[in-house]
């Protein structure tokens, strides 16, 4: 989950998510190598006491500034299309489930074997226990066995909502009468927390996403119990 | 490929990847099944021949459809007012 004044992101629950947080770091570091060489030259000039007046042009640093700035964008570009393919490769889902935004809440439908579905609902502030999440807790978590390829469908009853889960780098619209589709592999056992990404009305803030991940074998045991509850 | 019907019906885990649907949009992955189901209940009736070939449509759009939507198709067509061509 995130932190009062975090800075950077959550530690990545998925595979594709840490692909993504290594290129922003790679990215970021060439964006603050620039930066700061730049400040300097700058800071340098504006102090400088003496200056030369016959300095017309210079075809060396000319060349210089035009070849090194290609090569850098294609060091950024070449990371970042190998993770945009990545993204799109063609995976043969364990599970399916349907994540359908609702005011306020969602519900989720596990329907590959028999009809199972649930409502999630935020835990109100007063309702929590001590060590639970403000505005993040929900009754129901969406729970998915770890190193399985899952396919999610994200749909909505109503208005637009987004589902989105920050440590798995998932995020998808809602959207009433289309089906959304997110594959992804959770590689830890975990409890990962999303909110609502697109304005729906009054409760747009209260409407948390909660994913649990457990090991394959209690997975079937959770599924029992919730067919048995439902 | 050379799996019967039943082998495939008694392994189902989940709606395998569709080429014909590719990309982010299942909505017309989760109709077209629907729709694949009727039509092969219904010319497998026309014939006198065994219906179970048509389970597979109907475990992949259980999988894939939301149950509202299933719900509401499935009263449409008790009713005669379902929009598609069955």
């Amino acid at each position: 989950m995130a932190l009062p004044s975090q800075l950077g992101f959550q530690d990545a629950g998925s595979p594709l998510m840490e692909e993504l947080l290594h290129f922003h770091d790679h990215a970021l570091m060439v964006v603050f190598l620039i930066s700061t060489m730049v400040l300097y030259i700058i800071v340098a000039m504006v102090t400088a006491k003496l200056t030369d007046k016959l300095v017309l042009d210079s075809q060396e640093i000319e060349i210089i500034w035009t070849v090194l700035p290609a090569i850098i964008l294609i060091l950024i570009a070449l990371p970042s299309l190998r993770i945009l393919y990545l993204m799109d490769e063609i995976n043969d889902p364990h599970l399916t489930i349907k994540a359908l935004g609702h005011q306020w809440y969602w519900s989720y439908e596990y329907t590959d074997y028999e009809d199972l579905g649930f409502d999630s609902y935020m835990i109100p502030t007063h309702d929590l226990t001590p060590g639970q999440f403000r505005l993040l807790e929900a009754d129901h978590r969406m729970v998915i066995p770890t190193e399985s390829p899952a396919r999610v469908l994200i749909s909505a009853e109503d208005v637009l909502h987004s589902w989105a889960v920050p440590a798995l780098g998932i995020k998808a619209d809602a959207v009433p009468g289309r089906l959304n589709q997110t594959t992804f592999i959770v590689n830890r056992p975990g409890v990962f927390y999303g909110q609502c990404s697109e304005i729906c009305g009054a409760n747009h803030s209260f409407m948390p996403i909660v994913v649990e991940a457990i090991p394959l074998e209690h997975f079937e045991n959770w599924t029992s119990l919730m067919s048995e509850e439902t | 490929m050379s799996e019967t019907i039943d082998e495939k019906l008694k392994n189902y885990r989940t709606a395998p990847f569709d080429a014909r649907f590719p990309n982010t949009n299942q909505t017309r992955n989760c109709y077209q099944n629907y729709l694949d189901y009727h039509r092969c209940n219904k010319a497998l009736a026309a014939k006198d021949q065994d219906q179970t070939p048509c389970q597979w449509y109907m475990r992949v759009y259980k999988s894939l459809c939301p149950m509202s939507w299933v719900a509401k198709w499935d009263d449409q067509m008790e009713d005669g007012s379902f929009p598609g061509k069955i």
